[in-house]
């Protein structure tokens, strides 16, 4: 693969089928845009196959150069984390395109180039190698999120499109300033040199904080997390599974690759701000969900907890929260975009996403109810389903730094089981009581052909993680090495406390007992 | 004595003068039914003014001892007010034939005008300067009312002139105060008494100065005319206005502000600072009101000098280049806006200027909707389309000088803009279709327009270029 410029062609081929869709008819743009994401799905895997693993293997791999525009460059490299989202968003790509098969009936050409367009950027985003080349990737994905939402969403579609755009939007700019200041200060754009260049310490807060403010929301935390339900609530099927499946990774992977690596100091000094946030959101979105009567909007909020939990575990300085959150990622994206779609499929049927007006689907849809037991099962983390991995993972990592931290964040899994089984039990459980909801046909071939892929990969993460964990190990391990210097200290340290005497006093007794715990 | 020197550098004011003399002729005698010729001839004379900057570059910067630059600066500003002016003459006679007034004297008047501008952006002493804006500011004012049967368009020349040569005189007053206090009306000369420290007088002079000049960029607070002059001149008019001279006033005003007033940065920058973020935040928050597409196009283009001002704030070199380079995009985008605006006709083919009734054009237009979407993004700054580059070159070099809090506060503010930018794609592409308009545009039309907008979304592609051409403009003033 030496010198094949596999990561631009990975581009090329959504960008040729977007232009494509513009001029086609409403059938063949269907078919155009199936293959060219079908297409970029096996270069994805001819990608994975050629990632050098082994551990002598240099971190970045497939490497483009070229200084075509000016100040910045088309400079573009993986490592294993880039890697595993940029397979993430191949594999769910070509879902999303069938999802839309019968749903999206007007415009469709422009509706399949919004979405190839959006695959275009999603890889630049993983790829680039340049700092502003990453920002106008990461930026540019709102132009057709925005579109996609507001002329293809539901009935609130417009107030969701502004709120999406103008938050985003707000959270981004200030980044692209600290850009611009670490480009003069380190004298160069490209990722791999900042990220290895020491930053002042006190500036690196202001950097820091400047980045939080535009990943932070994309991500989304608490408390800019509520263009979220909004947004996925009005957004079509598609949309829904692509951004709560990679848009919402953008905000982990920012973190993972531009605020722990380029400001450690910053990141360890904020730590406690970001636990603070991520322990409030996982509580509280998740209570939030387990009262929502919209099924969109419940299991919108249970992803604003799930990437609580990835905050946690990025925060947590060590491998296992490193590589929990990024299991986690790649487990939400399959699960909440599979859950997305299990609401789809009966949202096609019924137009409605009231929970109240189904029940009792494990009658006359059984086979919509075991996948959608699947998924459900994997949301709320139990072994064997790829976000178990994760979770344990990360909360494991964070127990290392916090333990109050891992304690309410691990309160959030017994929330999230709660939400999650009374969602199950309300729509597939009980009796039917709506005759249009017990009328309603089972999976149809496509839905079945959409949904299997997804199963299959949550178990083979859940059974087997270390195909998913092993690319990603190096680019870990120089992570951590990198943050060793900066990473708090953790409160879960055991230490070995000077014996002493027996016969003491009731006095030095309790300093001792102050001493174990310091 | 004239030497030849001299000549050749004011060769491409010298072919536009002639031309212009010219074909004022030619359409006094032809009478109206010489419109079609004067008008592509006008173009042709500011091709060929635009083929003669490359050797009024060649016999050094000054000419007539100091009173007129040809430098590398002019020559940027220059290219792109004869590009501007072209593109103002092509895109009009379709506008005019409805309302019965296509009128060689329109291309005509325009060339004067590019010779005005010409002299602006040149100047090395403040009568040059002043005699380049009032020629520019006289076409304009007839320009502005040219369609003279129409009320809104005799309001707005109206108006534009009473405040224009309100401006006037106080851009006047302000040199008669800095001749008085420096001795001088030369930048050089200028320059060279502040170097010792800025007096009083001065510093009066300099706030009149430059309170003149911001009234010509229709920057807050001097921006009350814009609004009305371009909702009520004739879109074709507007088209000019908001391009061509805006960049005249801009390059004019960084000169004056690097070159003759350069030792006393420290007193304009703070102007310039406030003038830079109130324009940028007015602009974008008075826009969102409105409802009729010229008068937004003016709130944009307040909003749009801010931006502009921000470089020029910076007062680095590469400042300069940024401004410059902004004005490059900015026109661009202007001109693909307004021939997006020209085509907002009617099944009858009568101008609708409401931005209502743009409402569901995607469905029955889909490159004109293509476009107008482009043309909005890339105003709002949003990448990949060229109109972030502009803002992103501006910002940088507004940290590059120590200036971060000035560009997040100014970026920021960018969000606001967004908005009333977001607010015409939503009527495009997600509200339910309006009456339709006509349904396709004029040829002409439809080829600047794809120009424009295939620069806007390859932009990129020319960053080399661009960084080059402005580098060396800013250069010719430090």
């Amino acid at each position: 693969m030496d010198g094949f410029p596999i990561l631009s062609l990975m581009m090329a081929v959504p960008m040729a089928g977007a232009i494509a869709c513009l001029f086609a008819g409403a059938g063949q743009a269907r078919w155009i845009a199936l293959l060219a994401t079908l297409a970029d799905l096996v270069l994805g895997i001819v990608l994975w196959i050629n990632f050098d693993q082994s551990a002598s293997a240099p971190q970045w791999q497939f490497q483009e150069y070229a200084p075509i525009f000016g100040r910045f460059a088309w400079a573009l490299g993986i490592d294993g984390i880039a890697l595993m989202l940029i397979a993430l968003t191949v594999f769910l790509m070509p879902i999303c395109i069938g999802a839309s098969w019968q749903a999206i009936e007007k415009r469709v050409g422009e509706y399949m180039a919004a979405f190839l367009f959006m695959e275009v950027l999603m890889i630049g985003v993983f790829t680039a190698q340049d700092l502003y080349l990453f920002y106008i990737m990461f930026e540019a994905g709102l132009i057709p999120m925005y579109l996609i939402i507001g002329i293809w969403g539901g009935a609130d579609r417009i107030y969701a499109s502004y709120k999406f755009f103008l938050y985003t939007l707000l959270g981004s700019v200030l980044m692209l300033i600290a850009m611009m200041w670490m480009v003069h200060e380190a004298g160069t754009t490209e990722i791999p040199a900042l990220m290895a260049y020491n930053f002042d310490p006190h500036i690196q807060i202001w950097l820091w904080l400047a980045f939080f403010a535009s990943f932070a929301v994309k991500m989304p935390m608490w408390p800019v997390h509520t263009w979220l339900p909004d947004a996925h609530v009005q957004a079509p099927t598609a949309g829904s599974v692509i951004l709560a499946g990679v848009l919402l990774k953008m905000g982990g992977y920012g973190f993972i690759r531009f605020s722990l690596p380029m400001f450690p100091e910053a990141s360890a000094q904020l730590a406690p701000l970001v636990w603070g946030l991520s322990m409030v959101a996982v509580v509280y979105t998740s209570l939030v969900a387990l009262v929502q009567s919209d099924m969109k909007k419940l299991i919108a909020y249970s992803s604003v907890a799930h990437m609580a939990i990835v905050t946690l575990g990025l925060f947590a300085f060590n491998q296992a929260g490193l590589e929990g959150s990024m299991m986690v990622m790649l487990g939400h994206g399959l699960v909440s975009g599979a859950l997305f779609l299990c609401v789809g499929v009966i949202y096609d049927r019924l137009h409605t996403r009231e929970i109240a007006r189904y029940g009792g689907l494990a009658i006359n849809m059984p086979k919509y109810a075991v996948l959608f037991l699947l998924f459900t099962m994997a949301a709320v983390g139990l072994p064997g389903t790829s976000n178990f991995v994760g979770e344990f993972l990360s909360l494991m990592g964070v127990y290392q730094v916090s333990t109050w931290a891992a304690l309410v964040g691990t309160s959030g899994i017994i929330l999230g089981a709660a939400y999650m089984l009374y969602l199950y039990r309300r729509i597939c459980y009980g009796e039917q009581k709506n005759a249009d909801a017990a009328a309603m046909p089972d999976l149809s071939v496509r839905e079945v052909a959409l949904l299997a892929p997804i199963a299959a990969v949550v178990l083979w993460m859940g059974v087997y993680p270390e195909s998913f964990l092993a690319p990603m190990r190096p680019a870990i391990h120089a992570l951590e090495a990198r943050l060793a210097s900066a990473a708090p200290a953790g409160d879960s340290r055991i230490a070995m406390g000077a014996p002493k005497p027996a016969g003491d006093g009731i006095h030095e007794h309790a300093a001792a007992h102050g001493e174990a715990h310091r | 004595m004239i030497d030849m020197a001299s000549l050749l550098a004011v060769l491409p004011e010298l072919i536009l003068t002639v031309g212009g003399l010219i074909l004022l002729l030619t359409a006094a005698f032809g009478g109206e039914g010489t419109a079609r010729v004067v008008n592509w001839l006008s173009v042709i004379a500011l091709a060929l003014a635009g083929v003669a900057l490359c050797c009024s570059l060649e016999h050094g910067p000054d000419a007539f001892g100091g009173l007129v630059r040809a430098d590398a600066f002019s020559v940027f500003a220059k290219a792109l007010i004869y590009g501007a002016a072209a593109a103002a003459i092509l895109l009009a006679p379709r506008f005019f034939a409805v309302g019965h007034a296509v009128r060689p004297e329109y291309p005509v008047l325009i060339l004067f005008a590019a010779v005005g501008m010409g002299m602006m952006v040149s100047a090395g002493d403040m009568l040059t300067l002043y005699v380049g804006l009032e020629m520019n500011s006289l076409a304009s004012y007839v320009l502005a009312s040219f369609m003279r049967q129409d009320e809104r368009s005799s309001e707005a020349g109206l108006k534009y002139f009473v405040l224009g040569s309100l401006a006037s005189g106080i851009l006047l007053y302000g040199t008669a105060l800095l001749y008085g206090f420096t001795g001088s009306t030369a930048f050089d000369g200028i320059s060279l008494a502040l170097a010792d420290g800025v007096s009083k007088g001065e510093l009066f002079g300099l706030v009149f100065v430059l309170a003149g000049l911001a009234f010509k960029i229709s920057a807050v607070p001097f921006h009350m005319w814009t609004p009305d002059v371009y909702e009520g001149a004739p879109t074709p008019v507007t088209t000019f206005f908001a391009s061509a001279p805006k960049v005249a006033a801009v390059a004019l005003t960084v000169r004056v502000a690097i070159e003759a007033l350069g030792p006393a940065g420290l007193d304009w920058q703070q102007i310039v600072i406030f003038v830079a973020l109130a324009s940028i935040i007015f602009g974008a928050v008075a826009a969102i009101g409105q409802t009729n597409i010229k008068r937004l196009m003016a709130y944009s283009s307040i909003n749009n000098v801010g931006f502009a001002l921000i470089g020029l704030a910076a007062g680095t070199p590469a400042g300069v280049a940024a401004t410059m380079s902004y004005m490059a995009i900015y026109v661009l985008m202007t001109i693909g806006s307004f021939a997006c605006i020209l085509q907002m006709r009617d099944a009858q083919g009568n101008p609708v200027e409401t931005i209502a009734s743009l409402a569901g054009l995607s469905q029955s237009r889909k490159g004109l909707s293509a476009a107008f979407a482009i043309f909005m993004f890339s105003m709002a700054g949003i990448p990949p389309l060229f109109g972030f580059w502009a803002k992103f070159l501006v910002f940088d070099a507004a940290v590059a000088a120590n200036l971060a809090a000035l560009a997040a506060i100014g970026i920021a503010a960018s969000v606001i803009g967004a908005y009333y930018y977001l607010k015409i794609i939503k009527t495009i592409y997600f509200d339910e279709p309006a009456a339709a308009y006509e349904a396709r545009g004029g040829a002409v039309e439809n080829v600047i327009l794809t120009a424009c907008a295939v620069v806007i979304v390859l932009g990129y592609l020319l960053n080399p270029v661009l960084d080059k051409a402005s580098a060396a403009a800013a250069a010719s003033l430090f």
